[in-house]
């Protein structure tokens, strides 16, 4: 269908869409990477008017050597790793059981993926408020009514609890994406492992596991790039405190609160480094599938 | 109205060549068939005549105008596609109309061509139903009456058979041969199964790799192969090739027998040889002999009355009026 | 396939399958239910499953107070219109590299994606930038131009999926039968896409209603989508939960039922067509 005719159409098509995220990309990115060299803290006084003064390498240095940084490198690996592990292994159990023949499949079905609808502020709310609260909040309700001192999950056990407000909104994706995996097994491929006399655990490890190592995979990309970016969460839980500033949240505060927008913008170029690293592998996969 | 002339025409992607320089006449009203295996060119030139790809170089020329700059649309050919390609949110009159429509044709003269195509093909019944509705062969028929409608110069089909199953494709390659005598409109029609070429063509054309290797009547290509590849490739089962001293004995470097033209004798004959599997089609029967003429097992044909256990012991005898010879090179020896 | 399995067995993973599901499901119930409670009802110990005066003053007392349609409006606008503004600029994206690919189809459809790896925090300074220099802060036009850009892969690599999976064929039959590009596009690309197209759509408008970054850093009073309304209960005066549960309530409500019906078109869409 390649005539010369629609190829030119083809590219005068693809202009608007290319073009636009080409702006999109490059001319923020280079604003960044432009502030990230320069001293800029509008607060005192600093103006692109006035021309901005170049400091080098400093802003990353700094940023660093802060004492905030490896904490918040810290925090955002616990807090990825955490989620990812919780979504995963319980996604891949709650796929296998919603493959089961079950009464009212499509009932369950959606109860299970509904977490993934509450925009993130709804839900950073209502697990802040009506589960963690120490005082009114259910799970202060259950300890006490075991008997239990209440917790004050925000701040005795922030990062868990993060953790645990991120997990729930994430584990109906890997479910979902799971659950699809999972059906396109091929029925006799595990009628034929039966045949060969593969128990049910051997055939969880040496079929179902592998088919789903690619979903799996895609998963934990995914996943990776949007929780290396959970903002709101954190915004309207802790802001950040007791433990829980990630890297994104940090540079958050660089630029917005302490107005220091070379320091942010150095931090905002490291972010952009460590989301690319994980995207190229992402890519990758994506990439193959597309050859086919 | 449906002359197709090729003049040194070329077709490559990027630095592979899969077309070279050829040249090709279609006269009006003749049924040609491209045939080869998959992979030899046969559908990329069809679609160059049909203007869906554009040729590297050479002209192409349709009823002696030069088309070869000209888009598909305005080529005034029509085409069935393989998938038949019918338009699955239309119902099967408006798949018909369709290229009517585009034409801006007036309702009354699209009703009344969508009407008389209908009757030819017997859709008459299932204008109203959505393609999907319909089995392979009826589908198969609106692809047809959409081309049809636009009473092209020629038409082209694309393995348009290559969906169906055995005993459908049997019954539509009829009524493609019915429809091309009531027309006598020119017909190009892509295939690699041999016996379509076969029953169907007035002029098949042979092609490998992009190079025309014969063209020619059925007949004519069946009875003198210009070199192995066509000999091969034309007859079913295939012809028998023998290299080595038996083909040295006719001054060749190889010769070629049909199964019908080697004589079988339980008593006498030219090469002795076993019998292995035999093929029983009740009509006839093909038995697979290995004799000392060749390393590769002969097929003969025989009576489907003659019986002869796996294992027992032949001889074939080629009637020599009708064995081929070629060359090294693989060219006929005339 | 379907191999009888014994009752017994369907039994319990039924009820294994339905507990957890509810489990899941708990708390955005349990955010329904104290909506239609009063304040006192809403912090009882022990919390109250049933046996309470449902009242439906909340949700009048949210409207009345923080003027919840107006939030509900900026929402549907920014998402609505974000998400149709990207459609308009991807369907033609989207024809091009399902239908005529070249060598640098595949490579500019995942540098598209790359785009949208890029974390947010990290350009959010030179976009309130440009914000301020356009006056685009806290406008709704401002906000439908960024999540139309930050969704934009998304709904170019949706569309593509869909139209590779039209037959090419299609599309050159309709050639040979005399449509023009523009035709082609109209009578016979479009109707066939429209599933496709469709859930593109609800995906989109589904992932822009719930953005969390932009809409909060761009946005004060004026163009607030529901997001930002929901934020600002974040630092409440008093007794609220029932409120709050409203509030919440309907903020989720429109997307939940139109959550439930992209399900499928969600993995398709999240994953790049990797996973079907």
């Amino acid at each position: 269908m390649a005539t010369q005719h629609s190829r030119s159409a083809a590219r005068l098509m693809m202009a608007p869409a290319v073009i636009l995220l080409l702006g999109w990309m490059l001319v923020p990115l280079t604003m960044t990477l432009y502030f990230s060299f320069k001293k800029y803290l509008p607060m005192r006084g600093d103006s692109l008017e006035r021309g901005l003064d170049w400091v080098g390498f400093e802003n990353y240095s700094r940023f660093l050597n802060s004492s905030s940084f490896w904490p918040s490198v810290q925090a955002t690996l616990l807090i990825v790793g955490g989620v990812l592990v919780i979504t995963v292994v319980l996604g891949v159990l709650l796929a296998i059981l919603l493959d089961q023949p079950i009464w009212g499949q499509g009932i369950v079905r959606i109860l299970i993926i509904a977490p993934f609808f509450v925009m993130p502020t709804v839900s950073a709310l209502v697990w802040k408020n009506m589960f963690m609260d120490p005082v009114n909040g259910m799970f202060a309700h259950l300890w006490r009514f075991f008997g239990a001192e209440p917790v004050s999950w925000l701040s005795d056990a922030s990062v868990q609890s993060i953790i645990m407000i991120v997990s729930w909104q994430w584990l109906p994706f890997a479910t979902l994406i799971l659950l699809t995996a999972i059906q396109s097994l091929d029925s006799e491929q595990i009628e034929a492992a039966e045949m060969d006399g593969a128990s049910v655990l051997s055939r969880f490890f040496y079929i179902v596991l592998p088919h789903l190592s690619r979903a799996i995979t895609i998963v934990i990309l995914i996943q990776t790039i949007f929780l290396l970016s959970i903002f709101a969460e954190i915004f309207v839980t802790t802001g950040g405190a007791f433990g829980t500033r990630t890297l994104t949240y940090l540079i958050f505060q660089r630029v917005v609160d302490s107005q220091n927008i070379g320091l942010g913008s150095a931090g905002g170029v490291y972010a952009i480094i460590l989301a690319n690293i994980v995207a190229i592998f992402l890519m990758r996969i994506v990439g193959k599938n597309l050859d086919r | 109205m449906g002359s197709i002339v090729l003049e040194k025409v070329k077709k490559s992607f990027g630095d592979v060549t899969v077309i070279p320089p050829l040249d090709l006449q279609i006269d009006d009203g003749e049924f040609v068939v491209f045939v080869g295996p998959s992979g030899c060119g046969k559908s990329t030139l069809l679609r160059l005549i049909a203007g869906l790809e554009d040729v590297s170089g050479g002209t192409i020329r349709i009823d002696g105008r030069d088309a070869t700059e000209i888009p598909p649309a305005r080529r005034g050919l029509a085409m069935v596609f393989q998938s038949y390609a019918l338009y699955p949110h239309m119902s099967v009159r408006k798949n018909i109309a369709f290229p009517l429509r585009m034409a801006k044709l007036d309702q009354a003269e699209i009703d009344r061509r969508v009407g008389a195509a209908a009757d030819i093909l017997n859709l008459t019944a299932y204008l109203d139903r959505r393609p999907g509705q319909l089995s392979g062969g009826q589908r198969q028929r609106v692809a047809i009456g959409r081309a049809i409608v636009r009473e092209p110069a020629a038409f082209l089909f694309d393995e348009p058979l290559s969906n169906l199953d055995a005993a459908l494709r049997v019954g539509m390659r009829l009524e493609i041969s019915e429809l091309h005598k009531r027309l006598a409109t020119t017909m190009i029609y892509v295939t690699h199964d041999q016996v379509e070429a076969m029953t169907m063509a007035d002029k098949i054309v042979v092609l490998q790799a992009g190079v025309i290797e014969q063209v020619g009547s059925p007949l004519e290509l069946y009875q003198r192969p210009r070199n192995v590849f066509v000999a091969g490739f034309i007859g079913s089962p295939r012809m028998n090739l023998i290299e080595g001293a038996e083909a040295r004995k006719h001054d060749a470097a190889a010769i070629g027998i049909r199964p019908e033209h080697l004589e079988i004798s339980q008593t006498e004959g030219l090469w002795k040889g076993t019998v292995g599997v035999s093929e029983h089609l009740g009509s006839d029967t093909f038995f697979h002999v290995q004799t000392n003429a060749s390393a590769q097992p002969l097929t003969a044909r025989a009576s489907g009355e003659l019986a002869l256990g796996y294992g027992s012991e032949v001889y074939l005898t080629p009637r020599p009026e009708h064995l081929h010879r070629f060359d090294e090179n693989g060219l006929r020896i005339a | 396939m379907a191999r009888a399995v014994s009752t017994r067995r369907k039994v319990m993973t039924t009820a294994l399958a339905w507990a957890i599901g509810l489990l899941i499901f708990f708390p955005i119930y349990w955010t329904i239910l104290t909506s239609f409670k009063t304040e006192a009802q809403a912090i009882n110990n022990p919390p109250l499953f049933f046996g309470f005066d449902w009242t439906l003053e909340n949700y009048s007392v949210v409207q009345e107070r923080s003027d919840y349609m107006r939030f509900l409006w900026n929402s549907v606008i920014i998402a609505g219109g974000s998400t149709a503004l990207g459609i308009l600029v991807a369907v033609p994206a989207a024809w091009s590299m399902a239908f005529v690919p070249s060598r640098r189809t595949k490579d500019i459809l995942l540098w598209m994606l790359s785009t949208k790896m890029l974390p947010a925090v990290g350009v959010l300074y030179p976009i309130s930038l440009i914000f301020v220099e356009f006056n685009l802060l806290d406008t709704r036009i401002g906000l439908i131009l960024v999540l139309m850009l930050i969704n934009l892969p998304i709904i170019v690599w949706m569309l593509y999926t869909y139209f590779r999976e039209i037959p090419g064929e299609i599309l050159e039959a309709a050639r040979m039968d005399g449509a023009g590009l523009r035709e082609e596009i109209l009578y016979v690309l479009t109707p066939m896409a429209i599933p496709g197209i469709a859930s593109t759509v609800l995906l989109n408008v589904i992932l822009a209603w719930n953005e969390a970054f932009w809409t909060l850093n761009l946005t004060a009073a004026n163009a607030g989508p529901l997001t930002a309304f929901i934020a600002s209960y974040s630092s409440p005066e008093g007794l609220f939960y029932a409120k709050l549960s409203a509030a919440s309530t309907m903020a989720i409500a429109p997307i939940l039922i139109l959550g439930w019906f992209s399900q499928k078109q969600l993995v398709r869409g999240l994953t790049f067509g990797a996973v079907k």
